[in-house]
């Protein structure tokens, strides 16, 4: 839920301004409502969440009611409404995955963090999801990881904690290696 | 090999790039509809062409296009719908991602034949990647002069923008990719009015799918009677199959409408079989939400004719014992694979999508998701199969859009194909958390229909 938490007044870097207003070029005049969406994941991208401040901010910038921004930000599964680990694993939980061993996956990221859905570890770095049908099917099972949304396909245990370790060492995380053909 | 019209040169190293696209003959289809073809031939090309939209509905592309209205002064839009979500399909994923290219200069030669001046494609938010790819594809295609103003000297203006969406299955239904695209929650709007009326910003719309705008690039270049006579009857043409589940060979597969579902399966071009040489038990053919079949109907129709890989076959037999092409997203279930499960898993599937606009669809998917839960949680009833079924039509048409019914085919599906499986699980509530079913009988050929006497 939404809470108005203290935080300090956002006040976005020039260059996210700038962004914001090349994406609203996209639209007709007067349309500009349509940037929205793509104004979000820059400020996800920027923060690691939406905070009520940050989004009001977003308001302001589109001359929009703050209340337009909360319900497409709270409508959307994409953005977090509260902080979350540095690295978010979205973990696929729909059925296709689940044919191939998601829910084992699952399970093991659960224990291998040692912390449950949602929650962020003690060190700020991880926190996990299920999501719905990543579009990936054939690479099952699958996560991503935000806010480039690199994917990681095929995975395994071994594959879970090369990642993990990768991404605590911040080195370039393992590549995906999709057998597609 | 079968014929490809889409996938042809996917695997030519840097054909991601417009120089090597390009080289391998891309673009050839802008330059022969600018040059030598009014909106209206094009748009004849794709009627004769017999293309149904790829995205799951199957409507005639061309025939969606001849319904845009033209008022005066007003623009007209083309959104190419790449929010690809449908669970088991993830072909649209995979065109963007190795021949970007391709879908540009579709959209390039469809927003012609449409008469739009600006072109979206929008994309679902988690593919960040192909939203990249896709741009940078644009920034090329532009420098080159295939976009912008002017294009080839032509006096065609098109400017094409990627939008990408936020995490929502129910954006992938026209009206509500729309809303979300002007930056709203994606709540599907009541239709008519009609997007070829009055879709983003109240002005006429079309949204194809990713596979349709692409598969325009071939039925101009060859012409709409050339791709017309690939495939069988009216499933005209090839189609990107995603197979996942338990095959050998999971992946992308263009397939020529009309191959055999079996070959499909077990030939090694294709799937190449059931993984670890265990047997099938069913598939889901269309995306999750099209009716599951247990592996006999899915190979051979209750007429017992070998069921093909076309709208019309899959469809055989209505949902009694057919099911639909859908996206073509093929999920494969090996003889472990527990359907009570599965079905839970889709139904949480949709209630987690519903948009929350309908009572019938947001209530009802979030009971169906309880009461299977039960059911393969070993605290099911007897009667609860029934009680599915109820809910299921009771949401079936009652909805807005399409993901009521989307959520209610799977469910009462599954209970008509595997009703045993639904009672052991009432029955040995025990067994049911410990191990699965099994295969049944859902392999084993079936009886000749005998006519019934009064």
């Amino acid at each position: 839920m939404l809470k108005v938490t203290e935080i300090e007044n956002i006040d976005f870097r020039v260059e996210l301004l700038e962004e914001f207003s090349e994406i609203i070029k996209r639209y007709p005049e007067g349309k500009h409502k349509a940037a929205l969406l793509p104004i979000l994941h820059l400020v996800q991208a920027e923060y690691g969440w939406l905070s009520t401040e940050s989004m009001e901010r977003v308001a302001n910038f589109l001359d929009l009611q703050p209340i337009e921004v909360f319900e497409v930000a709270t409508f959307y599964t994409m953005f977090f409404l509260k902080p979350q680990g540095q690295f978010v694993l979205e973990v696929c939980r729909t059925g296709p995955c689940c044919l191939v061993g998601a829910e084992k996956i699952i399970k093991y990221i659960e224990t291998k963090l040692g912390v449950k859905e949602g929650e962020v570890t003690s060190d700020g770095r991880f926190s996990w999801r299920g999501v719905e049908c990543l579009a990936a099917c054939g690479m099952a099972p699958v996560l991503q990881i935000g806010p480039d949304y690199t994917f990681y396909e095929n995975l395994t245990e071994e594959k879970v904690d090369q990642l993990i370790q990768d991404l605590k060492q911040n080195n370039e995380a393992i590549k995906s290696d999709s057998q597609i053909v | 090999m079968a014929r490809k019209l889409l996938l042809e040169n996917v695997n030519v190293p840097g054909i991601q790039t417009f120089e090597v696209y390009r080289q391998k003959g891309g673009y050839r289809s802008v330059e022969k509809a600018l040059s030598s073809m009014s909106p209206e031939d094009v748009v004849d090309e794709v009627k004769k062409s017999g293309l149904r939209g790829r995205g799951g509905a199957g409507f005639p592309t061309g025939m969606k296009w001849s319904f845009l209205a033209k008022p005066e002064g007003k623009p007209r839009y083309l959104i190419c719908n790449a929010d690809e979500s449908e669970p088991g399909t993830f072909k649209d994923r995979y065109l963007m991602t190795h021949i970007p290219h391709l879908l540009i200069e579709g959209m390039i030669v469809s927003s012609f034949a449409l008469g739009a001046k600006t072109s979206y494609i929008y994309v679902r938010g988690e593919m960040m990647p192909q939203i990249r790819i896709l741009e940078r594809a644009i920034a090329e295609a532009k420098n080159a002069g295939f976009l912008g103003k002017n294009i080839l000297g032509s006096g065609y203006d098109l400017e094409l923008y990627v939008q990408p969406g936020g995490g929502a299955y129910i954006c992938g239904e026209e009206t509500a990719l729309i809303e979300s695209l002007e930056g709203k929650r994606g709540n599907p709007r009541i239709k008519p009015p009609f997007p070829a009326i009055s879709g983003v910003w109240g002005c006429p719309t079309v949204v194809n799918n990713v596979e349709s705008i692409a598969a325009i690039v071939p039925i101009i270049l060859d012409g709409g009677d050339e791709y017309a006579k690939i495939g069988i009857g009216r499933s005209t043409g090839t189609k990107l199959i995603s197979a996942s589940g338990n095959v050998n060979k999971p992946g992308i597969y263009e397939i020529e409408l009309g191959l055999p579902v079996e070959e499909f399966i077990y030939s090694d071009e294709f799937c190449g079989g059931i993984a670890n040489g265990k047997r099938l038990k069913a598939v889901v053919a269309g995306g999750s939400s099209v009716p599951i079949l247990p592996a006999n109907l899915i190979l051979k129709t209750v007429e017992g004719n070998a069921r093909l890989m076309s709208y019309e076959s899959l469809a055989e037999g209505g949902f009694q014992t057919g099911s639909m092409m859908g996206s073509g997203g093929f999920i494969a279930f090996d003889e472990d694979q527990c359907i009570v499960r599965n079905t839970w898993n889709f139904s949480r599937f949709y209630h987690h999508e519903s948009c929350g606009q309908c009572s019938p669809c947001r209530e009802g998917t979030g009971w169906m998701e309880k009461v299977l839960h039960r059911l393969e949680y070993g605290h099911g009833k007897m009667s609860d199969m029934d009680l599915l079924i109820d809910v299921a039509k009771k949401i079936e048409g009652n909805t807005i859009c399409p993901l009521g019914d989307a959520a209610a085919w799977p469910v009462a599906s599954a209970i008509r194909h595997f009703r045993d499986e639904f009672e052991w699980h009432v029955n040995h509530p025990k067994d049911a958390v410990e191990r699965n079913f099994g295969l049944g009988n859902y392999a084993d050929s079936l009886d000749k229909l005998v006519e019934a006497e009064n």
